[in-house]
């Protein structure tokens, strides 16, 4: 199945022994100069490569102040080592958060700090080689930007800042990664990650319109491009294209429904996803988000919801008002933007969804708490809500709810191995090795907690799941949308067969 | 990268995905496959074809549900799912099937 070794799950997770370049191979594909040059870098690697690497790490330093500090602050206290995924799943030193940070600080040392210009050896600086220059390129696709380590360390450091800086850096000299760079070119030229034309868009929702009518007997909407509809939704293009994404899709338009809400998604803007954060590009990130701005603006929406995507949600929840904003023309009552499970969530505490929870009994549920969500948002009005939400309402529509170990969820989630840019199948072998931790913590809850299905709220969590499960033994089918639980439990008003009375619905508080 | 096709020379990119669509032919899917030890029946060309139909409407490959159920009218609702689909194209529907069609490779998250 694989060229690789495929990593053996035990009785409990272990901590590997290191093995010097176990990944050194690793390398995804170089964006072609098109691709480059249509996002502003060069097409190619620069002749004075060095020198414009050196300038951007200062320019990165003067607009970041954290990144300097993070430079600076490291004392070697070891509690990142084996924290990291991609560490535990390949033994390679070099994936340690501490190392990975190394790379890119040993070049700040040698040309930025009086020890390592006169005293290199000393302080472990290095002079910027090509060597180092693909070091950085292979090491820091070796990241998932996930921010586990962080949590861990005791001075913050967030060893996500870094590897953005970094591929910046890269991107900079004329050396990008195909995957991000041509799927951003996407977004500018077409709207969306995939390159889903408006056309496309409008047929694949319409045959989800009858898809739904046929199943349910109710009609349904998937609207695009309606003005003057309340809600704007945006969700990542992989909803409108992929399982199990789709199946959440469907969850979100029948709650809509049910809610009797104005909706509408977007042509222009058909992507929630924002890898211009992978790239470490802010000028990239705030292009893709002015998209949604403008969307929000020509159809003259009063609400913005943001469907199930990890790294979408930090950007709209954390950066969407400085990158975009002011946000004075939607309506201040409601969060700015709002997630699909705040959404669903308030019309459940409400009342108004009924739900028949057994249509989910024929399954056991975890949940992923995606990296981006866990440790880089919030949902609702109280600390923890973007882990508390989520669950609530798998609950709310299912009997049979199980968590993964303790120390594998919350803000100490383990990632999916396929974020930070790294769902490409050139890729492959640090995804399989790097999901390693989470495979654990199922096999755990599947073996003792009985768990069949695990669920997520992030596209790329659910396509890299499904893509690299198998490995570990599981199926494909074991990973389910949120959303799409929603929508086999809901009971859609005026659907063939709803008249009985609504009696076990706990959440209902019925006072008419 | 390239692959030889009928005595000519057809380039790829890095997956084997063809570098221009307009060089396709039939006989590149038979080629593809052979390459990835699969030999070609008529179910997996009632996919290429539609994959090619499709495309060259929307520029784009079909949604998974778009598919399924234009594989399911063509070959009976027993086949109009993934399941089937993954059957005949164990590497992914999507990717493989697309490849084989001469199409890009899907991006995204997907």
């Amino acid at each position: 199945m694989a060229d690789f070794e495929v990593p053996e799950l035990k009785e409990t997770l272990e901590i590997p022994k290191y093995v010097d370049g176990a990944m050194a191979h690793s390398s995804p594909y170089i964006a072609k100069a098109e691709f480059q040059e249509d996002l502003g870098f060069p097409g190619e690697l620069v002749e004075n490569w060095q020198q414009v690497a050196l300038d951007k790490m200062t320019d990165l330093r003067t607009r970041y102040r954290s990144f300097q500090v993070f430079l600076d602050i490291c004392v070697k206290c070891g509690a990142c080592t084996d924290k990291c995924h991609y560490y535990i799943g390949t033994s390679d030193p070099k994936n340690m958060p501490v190392a990975r940070q190394d790379l890119l600080r040993k070049v700040y040392r040698r040309y930025f700090t009086f020890a390592g210009k006169y005293f290199p050896k000393l302080v472990g600086a290095v002079d910027l080689t090509k060597d180092v220059l693909d070091e950085w390129y292979s090491y820091y696709h070796q990241c998932s930007q996930c921010r586990r380590c962080s949590v861990f360390c005791p001075y913050g450091i967030d060893t996500a800042e870094i590897s953005m800086a970094a591929r910046e850096i890269l991107d900079s000299v004329g050396v990008g990664q195909k995957y991000c760079n041509e799927i951003l070119g996407k977004v500018f030229k077409i709207g969306n990650n995939l390159g889903l034309p408006q056309p496309a868009l409008a047929d694949t929702l319409e045959g989800l319109e009858e898809e739904v009518e046929d199943d349910t007997g109710v009609p349904v909407k998937f609207p695009l491009d309606q003005k003057g509809a309340e809600i704007l939704l945006v969700t990542p293009s992989a909803d409108f294209f992929a399982e199990p994404h789709v199946d959440g899709l469907i969850g979100y338009a029948k709650v809509f429904h049910e809610a009797g809400a104005s909706w509408t998604m977007s042509s222009y803007a058909s992507e929630a996803g924002n890898f211009g954060m992978f790239i470490g590009s802010y000028e990239t990130m705030q292009r893709a988000a002015l998209r949604i701005r403008k969307a929000a603006i020509d159809l003259g929406v009063k609400r913005i919801v943001f469907g199930e995507c990890g790294h979408a949600w930090r950007v709209a929840y954390a950066f969407l008002n400085t990158l975009a904003g002011p946000f004075d023309f939607l309506d201040p009552r409601y969060p700015v933007p709002q997630h699909i499970c705040e959404y669903t969530y308030d019309l459940i505490q409400q009342g108004k969804l009924k739900f028949d929870k057994s249509e989910n009994d024929h399954m056991t549920l975890t949940f992923h708490d995606s990296c981006n969500v866990a440790r880089a948002t919030r949902m609702g009005d109280k600390p923890g809500g973007q882990l508390d939400i989520p669950r609530a309402v798998i609950k709310a529509v299912c009997n049979n709810y199980v968590d993964m170990p303790v120390d594998t969820i919350g803000e100490s989630t383990f990632c999916c191995g396929g974020g930070g840019g790294l769902l490409t199948d050139d890729l492959m072998e640090i995804r399989v090795k790097g999901a390693l931790p989470r495979m654990q913590a199922l096999k755990t809850a599947t073996d003792e907690g009985g768990v069949t299905h695990m669920a997520a709220i992030c596209a790329i969590c659910k396509s890299q799941f499904t893509k690299v499960i198998p490995y570990y033994g599981f199926t494909m089918d074991q990973i389910v949308s949120v959303h799409q639980l929603v929508s086999e439990a809901i009971i859609l008003t005026g659907a063939p067969g709803d008249d009985e009375p609504d009696s076990d619905n706990e959440d209902s508080s019925d006072n008419e | 990268m390239s692959i030889e096709v009928n005595g000519k020379t057809l380039e790829t990119d890095e997956e084997g995905y063809l570098a221009n669509l307009n060089d396709w032919e039939p006989e590149v899917a038979n080629v593809m496959a052979a390459l990835e030890d699969t030999e070609l029946n008529e179910n997996h060309w009632e996919v290429i074809n539609f994959l090619r139909e499709y495309y060259e409407e929307y520029q784009i490959a079909p949604a998974v549900r778009v598919l399924t159920k234009a594989i399911g009218k063509k070959l009976g609702k027993e086949k109009g799912n993934s399941k089937y689909l993954y059957e005949l194209f164990p590497y992914g529907p999507g990717k493989q099937a697309c490849k084989y069609a001469g199409l890009p490779k899907p991006t995204g998250c997907v």
